[in-house]
Parts: C-alpha cells; structure tokens; sequence
C-alpha cells in the first residue's frame, strides 16, 4: 500500500501564457482588422488610404508659419527653410486676423463686454445642465438674457430693466385677477398686460428713468459684431428659445383643441417645408418693404427670431416623438393622481418625453449652431466665410484658402463635440431602466 | 419666461427704433450724421476691413469723398457689406444710401431694377487667365478648353455668347466664388479662367508662381462698374455724381491732396476756383456748402491719388490706368464742366 501509491500532483502548474495568437494586441487585431479575406483587404487599403493623406498633409501642416505679415511673407519664410517648391500652411493670417474671427468689428477697447458676457452665460446655463449645482442660481439664469444684451449692445441699462420688469406685471396681473376673474381670465392678463406694457409703457418709463438716473455704456452696433461672437449671440439665443417654444408647439400640436392644433401644425410645417435661407431673405429683405421706411429694426434680432422659429419646429417634431413613445398609461395615471393638464404635462409627461428626446433635440442644436454660418447671405460676417471673405480681400492675405477654413472647422468640431458628450452624459444620467 | 424677455426686447427695440418721416436723402443722412455706405463684402483693392476693422480701397475711397462732401467728415460712414444677391434689395428697401460695389451699369439693373447709376468710378471688361505652358496667347485659340466661371454673373453670359460669336465650344466648371474659382484654377481642374480683368490681375499677383500664369489680352466683355442710388432722389443722385466728377476733376486739374490748400487760395485757374469753392457758390445748387468738393478731395486725394494708392501699379495688384486715364491721357475718365 505504501509502495502503490497512484501518481499525485502535490503541487499546482503554474499557469501558461495563452497562445500567441489568442491574446493581446494579435487576438485583437486578428478578430477585428484580418478576421477574413474581405476584412484584411479592407483593412489594407484603409491603412493604405490614412497613410496617403498623412503623407500628403503632415509636411503642409509640418511647415507651419505663424510668424508672417502677408502670405507672401509666408511663402518666402517657407521657401528659405525647406527649399524652393516646398509648400506649407500659413497660420500667421490667423494669428494676425485672430480678434477678427472672435470679435469682428466689435470695437477693440469693449472686447470685454462680450467676453464677461460669455463667462456670465457659462454661470447662467451651469445650473440648467447640473441640476446638482444650487436652485438658487436659476434666478440669475433668468435675468441673464437682460445681462447679456446689455453688455453686448450696450446702451441704458433701464431698455434691458424695463424689458425684464414686463415678467413680474405679468405676474402680478395674474395674482390680482385670478381671485376675481378666474383663471382664463388670470391668464389673459398675464399675456395681455405685459404686451401693453412693452408696446405702449415700456418706452416712456425707460426714458423717464433713464432722465432720472442715467446709467448708459457705450453702445455697440449690430453691424459691428462678427465671427464667433455673432455666432455665439445668433446660436445660443436661438438654441435658449426655441427649447421652449418647440416644447409649446409640440404640446400644441397634440391638442384636442381645434384652432391650437391646426395652428401648430400650420406652423412646424410651413416652417420646416422652407429652406432656413429663405426665412433669413425674408428677415433681411422682404421685411423693409412692409416696415416703414427709416424703421432700424435691428437685424441680428430679425435673424434670431427666424432662426429661433426655425429651429423650434424641429424641436417641435423631435419632443412629438418622445410624446409618441410614452405609453398611454403614462397620461391615464397622471390623470387618475388628480393632476391637471399643465401638472401632469410638467411632473409626468415631459421630464419622460424630454429624455427620450435627448438625442433628438442635442442634433438639432448642433445643426442650429452650425446654420449661425448662414448669416453670412444677409451681408452678417460669420466667422466661417463672411469673415475669412473680408481678410482674403486684403491685399496681405489674398490667396489663402484652407488655413482659414481648417481654423474655424476645428472651433466648430470642438463646440459641436462638446454639445454631443454632454447629451451623452445626460443621457446616461437620466437612464433609469434596467435594459 | 425667457420668451417673454425676448418678445420685450424685440418690442422695446421696435419703439426706440423710431419712425422716420419720409425725407429725401440728403436730410435724412444729415440728421442721421452717418452715411450707410453699401460696399463689397471683400474684393481685393476695391473694399476690404484691415486687421482693426478699418475699410479701405477703391470703391471705400468713393464713401468717404461723400460723407466728407454732405458731413464734413470723412469717417462719418457706415461701410455696410453687400453680397451680389442682395446688393440691389439693399440699395431700393433703404438700408443703405448709395451702393458702390464695383457693379455693372447695365440697361436692365438702372431700369428694370428701379436705380440710377450716377457715374463710372471703374472701366472693367472681361478677361480669361491660362497658363503659361497651356501655349496659348490668345483667347480665340481656346477653343475645347474648360473655363472655370463665377456662377450667377454677367461673366458667365459673356462668356458663353463669345464662344458663341466665335463659333468655339467650351466646358464651363462653376464656381461660387473667387476664392474658389482661383482653387480649382490652381489645382488644374480648369484650363482658363475668367472674370473681370481687374480681379485677374489681383488673383495672379496672389498666387505663389505668378510668372507661370499668363493674362490674354482680349477683354471680352463692357463692365463699366460705378455707384447707384435709387430712382427718385435726383438731387442725392446728382451730390453722388458731382462728388465723382470732382475726384475725377482734381486729376484733370493738378488738384491733389497735398496741394489742395494752396490751390484753393492761389490758383488762377477758373475752373479749380469754382471746383474748390473759392469762387461762384456750386455747392449750394445741390444742398451742400461752398467748399464740399475740396473736402470730398481731400478725403483721400483725386482720382489719380486713390487709384495708385489702392490699386495700381505700386500696389501688390499693380493694374495699370489703361481705359481708367483721364481723357487727355487717351482713357475715358471725363468731368463735364464745373460750371
């Protein structure tokens, strides 16, 4: 028994690396670039493809000159270095134009206007995209429109106050009559009154307090602003407001009642069957025959409110669709809590709709922003081509070409970017089911 | 909520906006204080914003001789930028006051379009560019060739009835723009290119080879480019032109910039004294004071001085004066009398 013990491993092998081929970077590559013979050719000529705009645009983007005047200046510094021939990009046009593609012709000694602008609007959208920040901040977000066009336009601090007051006499209308009249009629106040007060008030009380209390910066001119900062002032403005808008019209459009619904609809499609070019001919031309003459309605604010209608019909189709994916349970319970409408609509429905909708509204924005380009066909200079239009023209820098496009292409990517990780990030967030 | 700020604002822009009454021209830019000025986007030598913003060419040089004629002050002018779709719309709705953006007086644009062209501040006519190695030293040898061609302009027009008048074909490659067009014609994908003679000149002069690249000396096409103003206003109309003729008149005279003090006080010239207002009362014929047309000049020199300093030959564009001389100098520049 002794001598016949059966062979016993007393202790364990160690383990054994996994072939060559079924590991690491090999298995890899091996699933994913060369798993057939389709997959490896294909593989080879993307390789083949990258490598041949490497080898065509890394010696470009290599002879890099950032120190120059003109672009002949370029073209000399270049040739000196690398060789007559020899070809390179000339980003000295950006370095010199640099204010003008962020600013335009906004007036030099006023460029912090709008960058405190920019970082208050930073603040003022924080609380709207982290809901973890305080819900106090939401008062400065709603003073912020009045913030931000004074210190773009300038001018009386009271055009921006007296505006603003408009919300709170709504308000207030609302509070007196509601005791009284009833809601319907509390309702029509609150739209009524602040109307009246902005067509027939608001202009005297301006006046007077501005008599009173003067408190006026320097005024800057809608045809002075330009590259991103116009941009910026045309695509967040129009991405703030049509938000809501589109959410009213898509509610609009699932209203049982008649004169809404058809409205709605009239709107989002006549709107979303034009192109957005024509609504901006329209805003920049069709309207002076109508306006009477000498009427200096303010042009970025036409190209706005288009852009804004706009964008808000798309808006509005992309939330029906949310609308449309919540199952009808969804409003029966609502309604079964005792909510009304506007409850329901607020506690139920749209926080689900809205999330659903995330992607859908992201994209819209995203184009929304890159169509603030189109400005450049009312005569606006947009950073992309009305502004790289005007420095092609100087005499300096007239035959560049790609190295202004590149350069703005890059800002655009880098906001557009950034638009898509925070839906992401949203998106994730707000994921509360378990697929 | 945010809406309503938004409705605010557009309705307290609306108010403080104003409704001006209907006036003629001249008042109203006098009581605006500023002349709203409709120019190109950017054409190289003719309108262009330097690195601070500051307009400056050929076409810029006509604006400022005007608000220095009717203000007083040069600077005084808003330099709004066209584009060739709605230059026209611009100029007939009243968003600006003058259009001088180097376009083309033609029969249909000063009748059917309701505006005047006052004048002729630039002779253009078109021209084709090839290159050297193509062989070819004329435009009736380009027969078969492709042409890249600005899409929506009278050179397009041109283009296709002188092929046409030639017996020659051609395949056109459409462009958008200049910048566009000089691309493709760099990257081979035309033979010739053609567009007014004045942006070929400014185009080659750009380019990294300018020697290999040839202009044709046939000029295909009339492109007489000058100011407009809208019909109705024939007093506006009349300081555009005058203020032209001035500018073209100084040339003729020997009134330039640098001298224009002297002159006004010593020349024994008639004509230079009527013109620099410092005999007879012209001015006042159409609204302005005696001396508008010494301040238009001296603004940025005669006609001779804003053509060298802005394109000519010792700039980067280096045109020559060629149609664009005075008519003693066999060009078609002409002032009628001042008188």
């Amino acid at each position: 028994m002794s001598n016949s013990s059966a062979f016993v491993r007393t202790e364990m092998l160690p383990p054994m690396a996994p072939p060559v081929s079924q590991a690491g970077a090999v298995k890899w590559l091996r699933e994913n670039l060369f798993s057939g013979p389709l997959n490896t050719i294909l593989t080879l000529l993307g390789v083949g493809a990258v490598a041949l705009l490497f080898w065509e645009f890394a010696p470009w983007f290599w002879r890099s000159v950032w120190n120059a005047n003109s672009l002949t200046e370029c073209r000399q510094i270049i040739e000196e270095r690398y060789g007559a021939g020899a070809t390179g990009a000339c980003w000295a046009v950006i370095k010199e134009r640099w204010p003008q593609y962020l600013f335009g012709f906004y007036p030099s000694h006023l460029y912090w206007r709008p960058v405190l602008a920019f970082a208050l609007m930073c603040v003022a959208v924080a609380p709207v995209l982290y809901p973890q920040l305080p819900k106090k901040m939401m008062w400065f977000t709603l003073i912020y429109p009045a913030i931000g066009f004074w210190l773009l336009w300038g001018g009386s601090i009271w055009v921006p106050v007296v505006a603003l007051a408009g919300l709170p006499i709504g308000y207030l209308a609302a509070r007196i009559i509601l005791p009284i009249g009833g809601a319907i009629l509390a309702t029509i106040a609150a739209i009524v009154v602040p109307v009246v007060w902005w067509l027939f008030l608001a202009l005297p009380v301006e006046l007077a307090l501005e008599a009173m209390i003067p408190a006026s910066i320097e005024q800057v001119r809608s045809r002075e602003f330009g590259g991103f900062v116009l941009a910026f002032t045309i695509g967040f403005t129009a991405i703030a407001f049509s938000l809501p808008l589109g959410i009213l019209l898509a509610l609009g459009r699932q209203s049982d009642m008649f004169i809404v619904n058809k409205l709605s609809v009239g709107f989002i499609e006549f709107i979303r069957g034009v192109p957005l070019i024509t609504l901006l001919f329209t805003a920049s031309l069709l309207l002076n025959y109508f306006l009477p003459p000498g009427t200096d309605f303010d042009i970025i604010l036409r190209v706005i409110i288009m852009v804004t209608l706009f964008a808000a019909a798309y808006i509005a189709e992309v939330i029906r669709g949310g609308l449309a994916a919540l199952p009808k349970g969804q409003y029966e319970a609502a309604a079964s809590l005792g909510l009304d409408y506007w409850k329901a609509t607020r506690l139920i429905i749209m926080p689900q709709a809205l999330k659903i909708s995330i992607p859908g509204i992201v994209s819209t924005f995203i184009g929304l922003f890159k169509d603030t380009t189109l400005v450049v066909f009312v005569g606006l200079l947009d950073p992309l081509k009305g502004i790289t239009d005007a420095v092609r023209a100087s005499t300096d820098w007239k035959g560049v070409y790609w190295e202004p496009y590149i350069f703005v292409g890059t800002i655009f990517f880098f906001i557009c970017f950034g638009m898509s990780r925070y839906s992401m990030y949203l998106e994730r967030k707000l994921k509360t089911d378990h697929r | 909520m945010k809406k309503s700020v938004f409705l605010g604002t557009l309705a307290a822009t609306t108010l403080f906006a104003g409704i001006a009454a209907a006036q003629s021209t001249l008042e109203t830019v006098k009581a605006r204080g500023e002349l709203n000025c409709g120019v190109n986007t950017g054409l190289v030598g003719f309108a262009a914003p330097d690195a601070n913003g500051n307009w400056q060419g050929f076409d810029v040089a006509v604006c400022k001789a005007v608000a220095a004629a009717v203000l007083g002050d040069a600077s005084k002018v808003v330099y709004i930028p066209t584009t060739s779709a709605d230059r026209f719309e611009q100029l007939t709705s009243g968003k600006i006051d003058f259009l001088v953006r180097n376009s083309t007086w033609t029969y249909s644009r000063d009748n059917d379009l309701k505006m005047d062209f006052v004048g002729v501040n630039y002779y253009d006519g078109q021209g084709f560019m090839v290159r050297k190695d193509l062989g070819v030293s004329s435009a009736k040898e380009l027969d078969g060739a492709t042409v890249c061609i600005q899409t929506g302009t009278t050179t397009e027009l041109n283009l296709a009835d002188y092929f046409k008048a030639n017996n020659m074909t051609y395949t056109a490659v459409p462009v958008e723009t200049n910048a566009e067009g000089e691309q493709q014609y760099i990257a081979g994908a035309c033979d010739a290119y053609t567009t007014d003679a004045s942006g070929l000149a400014a185009t080659r002069a750009a380019f990294a080879d300018p020697e290999n690249h040839i202009i044709l000396p046939e000029i295909i096409s009339k492109e007489p480019l000058g100011p407009a103003v809208r019909h109705g206003d024939n007093q506006w109309g009349d300081i555009i032109r005058w203020t032209l003729n001035a500018l073209i008149a100084a040339e003729e005279y020997g009134v330039t910039s640098a001298n224009i003090d002297e002159l006004a006080t010593s020349s024994q010239n008639p004509e230079v004294q009527r013109l620099l207002g410092s005999s007879d009362d012209l001015g006042a014929m159409m609204g302005l004071d005696k001396e508008w047309a010494k301040r238009a000049i001296k603004a940025s020199g005669n006609y001779g001085e804003i053509f060298e300093a802005t394109i000519g030959s010792a700039t980067p564009i280096g045109l020559a004066r060629g149609l664009n001389a005075q008519w003693t100098q066999g060009g078609l520049l002409y002032a009628p009398p001042f008188r």
